[in-house]
């Protein structure tokens, strides 16, 4: 098996190491200012394409975005991690906030009619809205296998082994190509983007697009009614015996 | 290689490689950074070859311990948020033994 085309998504997000702070609002986080990058399983999505690729399984590495002019950032750091080409689905400033997976999904769903990949890779979740539901709703769509929380993939005569990473456990799951995947943490260890392989990304091309140009409705579904810090820790008791806290607990209840 | 002009030229991507790393550093940005120049600017009047190289060489090992510092940070941030301790574990021995496996 070989020569495969593969496409993989990303997403640019605050950065994971950042503390988030609520807009005065409360209908979002604060973005304006703060560090973004790639989201971390979206790392281990293209590591995995790029290591196929070393084996010879994949010929072509596709990376796409959707998002706002910056997005382009992201893809480099694709590319410089071994991409061979990309593609930003460009959405306005301010517009992307509310660009959610069912609209992203169908983005995909166009990009795969024009690009015609044997796989799709996408990172499991995004670390922003937790939604976790992008690439099931990419492989409803186009009426694919999927095979989320991948955490080992294997290939051998257009198929695919794959061990999920499940509540309780693993599991093992063989599908067909052409198939959706999501990339869980432990699927690899992601290579570091260095400067030099930024600066040769820079060759690489990146292909503009639009929703509109693919024909899709980005408008969102659900809408954000409020957003909140979660509440904060309170201070515990401390109590100078056993008997003590034997009361206090019953006096709480937990007896 | 250790032509002087050879040994300039790596000295300086070195120097850039790292500087253009410590923009995500832990303690800081401007931390590393201002550090960084100083180390560089310490050994500036260097004029031995096989020690220039050795310091360029010094200076790989540490852009190669800042990639694991980064990369193990980030690893340990993801798997403390989105990942149950217990269920960790168990699955760090299934998929030890599957990958012995293949």
């Amino acid at each position: 098996m070989s020569g495969l085309r593969v496409l993989v998504g990303c997403k640019r997000v605050i950065d994971y190491a950042v503390k988030i702070r609520v807009r005065p609002d409360s209908l979002g986080v604060v973005t304006d200012g703060v560090k973004h990058s790639m989201i971390p399983f979206d790392e281990n999505a293209i590591e995995e394409a790029v290591r196929m690729k070393q084996k010879k399984i994949v010929k072509e590495i596709v990376v796409a975005s959707c998002g706002p002019a910056q997005s382009q950032e992201t893809i480099r750091t694709a590319l410089a991690m071994g991409a061979d080409r990309g593609i930003h689905v460009e959405v306005p400033a301010g517009t992307d906030a509310n660009l959610q997976p069912l609209a992203v999904a169908k983005i995909f769903s166009k990009l795969v009619e024009k690009e015609k990949p044997d796989l799709v890779i996408l990172g499991k979740q995004a670390i922003d809205d937790d939604a976790n539901q992008t690439t099931q709703l990419l492989a409803g769509i186009l009426d694919w296998p999927q095979g989320t929380m991948a955490s080992v993939v294997a290939a051998k005569d257009g198929n695919l082994t794959i061990t999920r990473e499940i509540d309780g456990g693993l599991e093992d799951i063989s599908v067909s190509l052409p198939a959706v995947i999501s990339a869980d943490l432990r699927l690899n260890e992601p290579r570091y983007a260095t400067l030099p392989n930024i600066m040769k990304a820079k060759k690489k091309k990146i292909e503009k697009l639009n929703p509109e140009g693919l024909g899709v409705d980005i408008s969102p579904r659900l809408k954000i009614l409020n957003v909140v810090d979660p509440p904060v820790r309170q201070a515990g008791d401390k109590v100078p015996d056993v008997t003590t806290l034997m009361e206090k607990l019953a006096e709480k209840g937990h007896l | 290689m250790t032509s002087p002009g050879n040994l300039r030229r790596s000295v300086i991507q070195l120097y850039k490689e790292l500087q253009y790393m410590g923009r995500e550093y832990p303690a800081g940005a401007d931390f590393f950074q201002t550090r960084c120049k100083a180390a560089f600017l310490k050994n500036r009047h260097e004029t031995d070859p096989e020690k220039i190289q050795m310091l360029i060489d010094r200076g790989r090992f540490v852009q190669k311990e800042i990639e694991a510092l980064y990369s193990l940070r980030k690893y340990r941030a993801m798997k403390q948020r989105y990942y149950d301790q217990d269920e960790m574990d168990l699955h760090s021995k299934k998929i030890e033994n599957f990958v012995k496996q293949l």
